[in-house]
Formats: C-alpha cells, sequence, structure tokens
C-alpha cells in the first residue's frame, strides 16, 4: 500500500420500471455476497431493505428542507418574486404574500431577489435517515414523513453519507425525479426486469432514462420460467448484456417473503448472486 | 364586473375549457363595457402549480368572478381572499355562460379538489 490511495470501489445503482420486480431482492443480495458494501435504500416512500437487514442503530437524524416565510411589515407587493418563482410557489393578493410549501423546492430564489429583504428561510421536517450495521453491510435508508410532496431531499440526503467502498443502490421504481436523483452517483445500473410484455415496457421506460442519463447498464431478467422472454428479446434487440437470471422459485420466494436474505440461507443463491455481482463489476470495469 | 372563464379557444363560442389552471385561454368579459377580451395563459404549460399561477393572472387582470367547470384547492386559495367568486359552468359555450350569469341561472361552485398533482 506504500504510496498508494486506496482505489475507489464503483456503486451500482438497481432499478426498474415498476415495483415488485426484484430490486430489493437482487440489491439486498448482492450487497450480502459482496466482502464488505454499503447498501443504500433510495425508495424513501417505502422502504424495506432494512426489513431484510435488521441492522444495528448507530446513527440516524432529521432530514429537513429550508422554506421560505415573509415579513409582512417589510414586503411591499412588489410581485418581483412571485414573477421569479418556477414553480409558481406564491401569490401576491393585495399586499399579502401567500406561500405554498407543497409546490416550494426550496431554491431559496425568493429570497435572492427580493428587494426588501422581506423573505427568510425556516427549516422543516420531510423525513429522517438511519445508518446501520448487518453483518459485513453498511445499510443506510431513509424514510419520507407521510404527506410530503418529494423525497429528493432525503435521497440526496442518503448520499451525502456514501464512502468509497463498494456501494449498492436500492432505487425507487420507475423512472421520476426520485430516480434520477438515486442514480446520480452510479458508475454502472442494474436493470430488473420480469418475463412479460408488461415487464418488458417497463424495462423499456427504465432502459431510456439510463441512457438519457448516459449510464451504462446491464439486466437481470427475474422470475424466469420456460417459454419466451420479452424483456430478454428486449435486451437482445438493444445489444443490452444480460448479467442474471433468476428463477420463478418458490424456495426463493419463501426465504424472501419472511424477511431472510437468501444468499445468506442458501449455498446455491450464494452462488447466483456473486456470479451477478462478479459479472456486474466486470461490466463496470470494461 | 370583469367575469373570466377557461376557453378552449380565443372565440366567445369556444366551449369552456375542463382544466382551469390548464386552459389555453380565459375569456375575460367586462359586463359594463360588454367588451371581451381574450388572455393567453402562460400558465397552461407550467410543470406544477399551474392552478396557483393561473389565479395570480386573473387576479392581477382584476376578475371579480370566475366561471368555470372545475377548480383546485391551491387555486381556490388564491381567489377567495380576492374575493373572487366562482360559479359551476354549465356544458354550454363561453357566451352561453355569461348569458346564463347575467340571468342568474349559475349555481355556485361548491366543491374545490385537491389537485391532480404529478410526483415529484
Amino acid at each position: 500500500m506504500r504510496g498508494t490511495t486506496m482505489a475507489i470501489e464503483p456503486t451500482l445503482a438497481i432499478l426498474s420500471g415498476k415495483g415488485g420486480t426484484g430490486k430489493t431482492l437482487v440489491s439486498v443480495n448482492l450487497a450480502s455476497v459482496a466482502k464488505k458494501a454499503t447498501y443504500i435504500d433510495c425508495d424513501v416512500e417505502e422502504p424495506n431493505g432494512n426489513l431484510f437487514f435488521n441492522p444495528t442503530k448507530e446513527f440516524g437524524k432529521l432530514v429537513t428542507v429550508k422554506k421560505p416565510v415573509v415579513d409582512d411589515a417589510l414586503c411591499d407587493g412588489c410581485h418581483i418574486c412571485v414573477d421569479f418563482c418556477a414553480f409558481n410557489a406564491l401569490a401576491l393578493i393585495g399586499n399579502r404574500l401567500m406561500i405554498f410549501d407543497d409546490i416550494c423546492h426550496s431554491c431559496g430564489g425568493c429570497l435572492h431577489v427580493c428587494p426588501q429583504k422581506a423573505l427568510s428561510e425556516q427549516e422543516s421536517p420531510v423525513g429522517e435517515m438511519s445508518i446501520g450495521q448487518s453483518g459485513t453491510v453498511r445499510s443506510i435508508s431513509g424514510y419520507m414523513n407521510i404527506g410530503e410532496s418529494s423525497g429528493v431531499p432525503i435521497i440526496a440526503e442518503l448520499l451525502k453519507h456514501k464512502d468509497d467502498g463498494l456501494t449498492i443502490i436500492d432505487a425507487p421504481p420507475g423512472s421520476s425525479c426520485l430516480v434520477t436523483e438515486s442514480v446520480r452517483l452510479s458508475d454502472f445500473c442494474i436493470l430488473i426486469a420480469e418475463p412479460t410484455i408488461f415487464g418488458s415496457h417497463n424495462l423499456a421506460m427504465v432502459y431510456s432514462l439510463v441512457s438519457l442519463l448516459g449510464k451504462p447498464c446491464a439486466v437481470v431478467l427475474n422470475k424466469t420460467m420456460e417459454g419466451g422472454n420479452p424483456s430478454e428479446e428486449f435486451c437482445i434487440k438493444n445489444s443490452i448484456p444480460i448479467i442474471g437470471r433468476i428463477p420463478f422459485d418458490k424456495k426463493l420466494g419463501s426465504l424472501n417473503s419472511v424477511g431472510k436474505i437468501v444468499a445468506r440461507e442458501d449455498e446455491h443463491y450464494h452462488e447466483v448472486f456473486s456470479s451477478i455481482l462478479k459479472k456486474a463489476l466486470e461490466e463496470v470495469r470494461s | 364586473m370583469i367575469i373570466a372563464i377557461p376557453s378552449d379557444k380565443e372565440s366567445l363560442d369556444s366551449a369552456v375549457c375542463v382544466s382551469f389552471g390548464r386552459s389555453p385561454f380565459y375569456c375575460l368579459y367586462d359586463t359594463e363595457t360588454k367588451q371581451s377580451t381574450f388572455l393567453v395563459n402562460s400558465a397552461a404549460d407550467s410543470p406544477g402549480g399551474a392552478g396557483i399561477k393561473a389565479a395570480q393572472i386573473l387576479v392581477d387582470n382584476k376578475a371579480n368572478i370566475l366561471i368555470t367547470i372545475r377548480c383546485g384547492e391551491n387555486a381556490a386559495r388564491v381567489l377567495q381572499p380576492a374575493n373572487v367568486e366562482l360559479f359551476k359552468a354549465l356544458n354550454l359555450s363561453v357566451a352561453d355562460n355569461i348569458f346564463a350569469h347575467a340571468q342568474n341561472k349559475l349555481e355556485p361552485l361548491k366543491e374545490v379538489h385537491a389537485g391532480y398533482h404529478n410526483g415529484h
């Protein structure tokens, strides 16, 4: 190690176009078969990675965002902030400024443009996050408060705690802003797909997102069965590498449904996920 | 008194737009001068907060009455303190709704919806 710095290991993001395809299954198991890994559960609307890891709780904090508040005595109703706000979170009726917190994206622009310095910011809680350990896995997880409109600030907070070791990001389903934020720091994306026509449409959607973001990717086919697989056909047509196939298997389903990490319980599945991780890391390096 | 009506087209025989915040135009009818003008709704293609911005546009244009098929709660929160009265539009043209209002044939709009906001 003399004179060298520690190598930065890759960050792999696990995505799918819809819920229930196996993102958490793959994420949790990939993190578990690595020598050492950090798992980040970015599905802050429905985090369930910790149901599998059941980690120790070593760190926890509230996640807050800044929302503008107006001093009515200073506001002269000039309308500049209302015209400036790209999200239409402000309205001015008479000389009274109305602030719609749910619409506000906490950009702080209104404070900046106000000639009267009538606006200030106040911290507003939107959720919480925690870090814990489960065997060789450091698990980082966030939770969005019920009724909040965006989990993006919570995901941004989770990503601040990422280190230089191997990191597995369990992304939210779909191709929304939440997903874009989740994969921002990833070196490589693994797309999980089901063997149905619906599954192939969801795969196409998320493939289009990662292509747009310029992220290299590969596919893991989940719940594979005898017969045709529209998701596999999509991969062949678009020359997307397939780095794993997880069969539709009752044993896997039973273990997973009671919160067991299959790679820790079953040697065969330890092999299956080790092989997926190995292939993913080869793809990253190629 | 100024009556505002969301309209699909820039004409009095246009249908009333089913959306308030994302209506392409608003007809502004002045009951004193009997003149109508059409505003292009700059809020129509906002990614979010269209109802708030649209309501602000109508308030800035001194609308006193809004005849609409529906209205979201954020827009209503802007319109209410500005004392804009809300009426439920009939399934008729913009002109016929203005006429129906003059005949006191329109019901107040009783319900505002929670909006059709997408995830961010």
